[in-house]
């Protein structure tokens, strides 16, 4: 089985184990407010990372390229309240456009 | 509240949700086109079946593009899906029923029917999530078809600037994400974690080292 066959069956199992857990346990307490707020960081802490290594990262490197422009109209975008496809979309198209001409 | 108990629709749910299903049908034909080349044809759509999770399909088909390994990638994706360990424990009181309806239900909670279906009194509205949640998997679902057949004709991503999609769409999932407290510190120390990493550790492990950064909501709010 080939490493992407891997990790659609490693991730699916993880997923499917994860959002059932709670639901399938029917705990229904809530977390300890302390731990809550540690789990609830997770999202930004890993999409703010994500972000920046998919603008940023290059083979073991930093690097600057047109992929910043098209963050960076995206960012632009979502400050005027795009819907999430207009965002990728102008992402796709300042990075396209800027690779094109410059 | 809205009808009185029975006239309780799961079309209510579609439509409720029907506004994000175009947003999710892209983002599905993006992580097609950007999956098949490292993945193959089949092995995205399966995931996207299977996990119904875009960011964390998305980090590890970007992990695997850059090279990292398949534990980076697994591990990265499942630190991503770690929210739905609580997201879980918040709506299983409204899931009632047999076990298995429970946790098929379950499935069917991303972060838009989770959020779409809060009552504001701490409660989910199961209509919302089942009737949301098929409209967004088919819209996932079919969207991943489409761009693995779509990514076939289209040779290189970087030409349309795909890889840049990546990012944007990570950009977007945050937004929302960064107004409870800590929140904003939490992502900039996460992304100065991944950045300082990226030139000394193989691909992946800069995103997991980055959840560290999440210690910091351990300070009372």
């Amino acid at each position: 089985m080939s490493v992407g066959w891997w990790t659609v069956v490693l991730v699916g199992a993880a997923t499917i184990a994860i959002k059932g857990a709670g639901p399938l346990l029917l705990g229904g307490k809530p977390l300890p407010p302390r731990l809550g707020r540690v789990i609830g960081l997770l999202a930004p802490a890993l999409l703010a990372a994500l972000v920046a290594i998919s603008t940023f990262g290059g083979e073991r490197a930093l690097v600057l390229d047109e992929r910043a422009l098209g963050v960076a109209a995206a960012g632009l975008a979502l400050g005027f309240k795009a819907p999430p496809l207009a965002v990728v979309i102008v992402a796709a198209t300042v990075t396209a456009l800027a690779r094109a001409l410059l | 509240m809205d009808e009185p108990g029975g006239s309780l629709s799961f079309a209510h749910g579609a439509r409720k949700v029907a506004p994000f299903s175009i947003a999710v049908l892209g983002f599905g034909i993006s992580f097609g086109v950007l999956a098949r080349p490292t993945m193959g044809p089949i092995a995205p759509i399966v995931m996207s079946a299977t996990t119904f999770a875009g960011s964390a399909q998305f980090a590890a088909a970007s992990i695997l593009g850059a090279g990292g390994t398949l534990a980076a990638a697994v591990v990265a994706a499942v630190l991503l899906n770690a929210r739905y360990a609580p997201i879980g424990l918040s709506v299983a009181p409204s899931l009632t029923g047999p076990w298995w309806s429970r946790f098929l239900r379950a499935q069917l909670v991303v972060d838009e029917t989770w959020a779409l279906s809060a009552d504001g009194r701490g409660g989910h509205d199961p209509r919302i999530i089942v009737g949301g949640g098929l409209v967004l998997y088919t819209a996932w679902v079919g969207g991943t078809a489409v761009g693995v057949l779509f990514g076939d004709l289209i040779g290189d991503p970087a030409r349309l600037g795909l890889d840049a999609a990546f990012p944007a769409l990570f950009l977007a999932l945050l937004m929302p994400n960064l107004y409870r407290p800590h929140a904003k510190t939490a992502a900039l120390l996460g992304a100065g974690i991944a950045l300082a990493l990226t030139p000394l550790a193989p691909a992946g492990v800069p995103i997991i080292a980055a959840s560290v950064a999440c210690l910091v909501g351990w300070r009372r709010a």
